[in-house]
């Protein structure tokens, strides 16, 4: 996807979508992370278009929203691959290589941290600490931890999310 | 067919609990889901029950289960015995964690049967000053790393005009090499439950919110589901136990912002804000949330709170060394052969975790350094093993215990690069409030850069120990204040690592 999507791109669905999340939680300011995770499952993303129509749920500023929107790190501003795959870089995991197996899965996938694959299948992203740390390296796919992680490893979880 | 234990716990799971959980029941058995026992390295580690009790066998694959002799107990190259037996958990005092990974940890019966809502049952029968009162002499100090009495906290609270109050729980353990909170939450819930609503009651609040981060799905689905099971069981809610007294629990996600573990910065997040840090004062016992009285206190900080109760204050105060009462559960990570969770009165030494428990470092090469409570704790050499782990020992050391993580590093590690990573993650990670922290992490990152570099390096390393002392001095929070700590460690301890030929350092 390039560029960002403009206020003219308006979707009535991401904005529907996002007036119904904010009002299960009673269209509360406070539940705004809450509200944005939902979205964000719900859409894959935070697309532009739902910002103000969450800021006039919410009763909120635009600016205050957008606020949120872009200081949490888990907040997606455009769609991402298929599968998510969260490579621990912490002390625990360091100890234990996880520097070298940031760079063989950087080699292996062809992407860097934070980027997508060409085939769209997998999203390769840094978290600091997945509370694995007696099993170190660990990496985490689509919210399902995997300890002990190696090559040979890493090539399974792979071939599975492209399967 | 036999009755078996597989642990639930996420770490259980990332070394293929699931898959043999499925080959298990696929047999016939019937396959409970308990928490962790916190020996990893056993992991997957299954129990069996027998007459003569749980036997154990681990670490246990999908493709060992055909061969395991559940119905006899009897002989196999994985069987470990009584597990209670095994010297790992033998040797522990385990107080907090006495009932994970025996138990259902959803399962309210079989919390209550193992000795849960014993306290919350007396605090029921108690005014909140008593229980304060018992608070206050158990010694227990915060267990989220900043050590302070819990008592005097909830007296605060309890002292406040009454009043909406709220009680939060800072389950946001982004500290590497910490996993104690996540296994509660995963593997005893329920006590989690039991200490905020007896803390609750202690001050008058009637509503609570576990703020879990975002990388716990685990935790986060475990958590809501035992909210769900105190409240049908009448133990959340409106008139607990038919009592006038009510309290109402609700889990919040974080959204992968370390500093939210920080309680100001969690509280702005809880309002749904960005995560930044507020000054104190006004400390949030007396305006936290919504501007209202707040008890915020850790995961094990509550999770201590049903014991002191239900065996008294003093019982727990019999534990431990100096003004570090009770116990504190450590958890070894990293580079160490067994890696886990080990409960130990505050007092024991580095040596006996990392080498008596711990057995050392994975890789079997000999331990360099060791890092304890997080990436804002210190870097100390193998030399200082013999510390005793209590707060004042470390402080007067210059380190800190923090949370209890304990992260061993070999003799392969590279200490320049590790004060690198600590102002690299306090540049990722700053809130952006104040501008120790904001911009003297990215200028801590350029200077050791130059330091390795070979580039004029006393005169840089100065430099860098002059920007440490502003950002310990100047920051808002713990945040940028805590950073020079593994940072001015690393170059004390291993000055060697900042001293490299430049071209060797910068390859």
């Amino acid at each position: 996807m390039s560029g960002k999507t403009t206020l003219l791109d308006l979707s009535p669905r991401e904005a529907t979508a996002a007036r119904e999340i904010a009002l299960r939680y009673g269209n509360r300011p406070d539940a705004l992370l809450e509200i944005l995770h939902d979205l964000q499952e719900h859409l894959g993303f935070i697309p532009e278009a739902a910002l103000p129509a969450l800021a006039k749920s919410l009763n909120l500023s635009r600016a205050e929203v957008h606020g949120v929107v872009t200081f949490y790190h888990d907040y997606r501003r455009e769609p991402a691959g298929r599968h998510i795959i969260k490579v621990c870089r912490a002390e625990a995991c360091q100890s234990m290589g996880a520097n070298e197996l940031v760079s063989m899965i950087e080699r292996f996938l062809k992407v860097k941290l934070g980027q997508t694959t060409a085939d769209g299948a997998i999203t390769l992203e840094a978290a600091y600490c997945l509370g694995n740390c007696a099993l170190s390296p660990a990496v985490m796919v689509d919210g399902k931890l995997v300890g002990r992680v190696d090559a040979q490893k890493f090539e399974t979880i792979v071939a599975e999310c492209r399967s | 067919m036999s009755k078996v234990y597989v642990p639930r716990d996420s770490a259980a799971r990332s070394v293929g609990a699931d898959e043999v959980a499925e080959a298990l029941a696929k047999l016939g058995h019937e396959v409970i889901r308990n928490g962790s026992r916190g020996l990893f390295f056993l992991e997957p580690l299954v129990e069996v029950e027998t007459g003569e009790g749980r036997i154990a066998y681990g670490p246990v694959t999908a493709g060992d289960v055909a061969s395991l002799p559940l119905s006899t107990a009897g002989a196999h190259k994985l069987r470990l015995g009584k597990i209670e037996d095994h010297p790992y958990l033998k040797n522990q005092e385990r107080l907090t964690f006495a009932r994970c990974g025996i138990t259902d940890p959803v399962s309210v019966s079989d919390y209550a049967r193992h000795g849960g809502f014993e306290g919350l049952n007396k605090a029921l029968g108690l005014a909140g000053a008593a229980i304060v009162a018992e608070v206050t002499e158990s010694g227990l100090r915060g267990r989220g790393g900043a050590g302070f009495p819990t008592g005097i906290k909830w007296k605060t609270v309890h002292d406040a005009p009454a009043g909406q109050k709220y009680v939060c729980c800072n389950a946001d353990e982004g500290d590497s090499g910490t996993f104690a909170d996540r296994m509660v939450m995963e593997g005893d819930p329920l006590m989690l439950i039991e200490g905020m609503a007896i803390a609750a009651l202690a001050v008058g609040a009637t509503k609570g919110y576990v703020y879990i981060r975002s990388e716990y799905p685990d935790a986060i689905a475990t958590m809501k589901e035992a909210i769900a099971s105190a409240a049908a069981a009448k133990w959340l809610g409106d008139n607990i136990q038919g009592t006038d007294k009510s309290f109402h629990l609700e889990v919040r996600r974080g959204a992968g912002a370390y500093i939210c573990g920080e309680e100001t910065a969690m509280l702005e997040s809880l309002e749904g804000k960005r995560g930044t840090v507020r000054p104190k004062p006004p400390i949030p016992a007396l305006e936290g949330l919504f501007g209202k009285p707040t008890v915020i206190n850790n995961v094990l900080s509550f999770a201590a709170v049903p014991y002191i109760l239900s065996h008294g204050g003093a019982a727990y105060k019999n534990y431990g060394l100096g003004r570090s009462r009770g116990t504190l559960p450590f958890q070894l990570a990293g580079n160490i052969r067994q890696g886990g969770l080990v409960e130990k009165a505050f007092g024991v030494t580095l040596r006996e975790l990392v080498e008596g428990f711990g057995g050392g470092t994975f890789s079997g090469r000999a331990i360099r350094a060791i890092q304890v409570g997080g990436p804002l704790g210190a870097y100390l050499p193998a030399s200082q093993m013999d510390m005793a782990l209590d707060y004042e020992t470390f402080a007067a050391a210059g380190a800190m215990v923090g949370h209890g993580g304990i992260v061993v590093f070999d003799e392969t590690v590279d200490m320049a690069a590790q004060a690198r990573f600590a102002m690299e993650f306090c540049a990722i990670e700053s809130c952006g409030k104040c501008t120790p922290c904001r911009i003297g992490s990215t200028r801590g990152v350029e200077v050791i850069d130059k330091i390795v570099a070979g580039e004029d390096r006393d005169a840089n390393l100065d430099l860098l120990s002059d920007l440490c002392q502003t950002m310990t001095d100047g920051s808002l929070c713990a945040m940028g204040g805590l950073t020079p700590m593994p940072v001015m460690s690393a170059i004390k301890h291993f000055p060697e690592d900042f001293d490299k030929p430049a071209q060797i350092a910068a390859e």
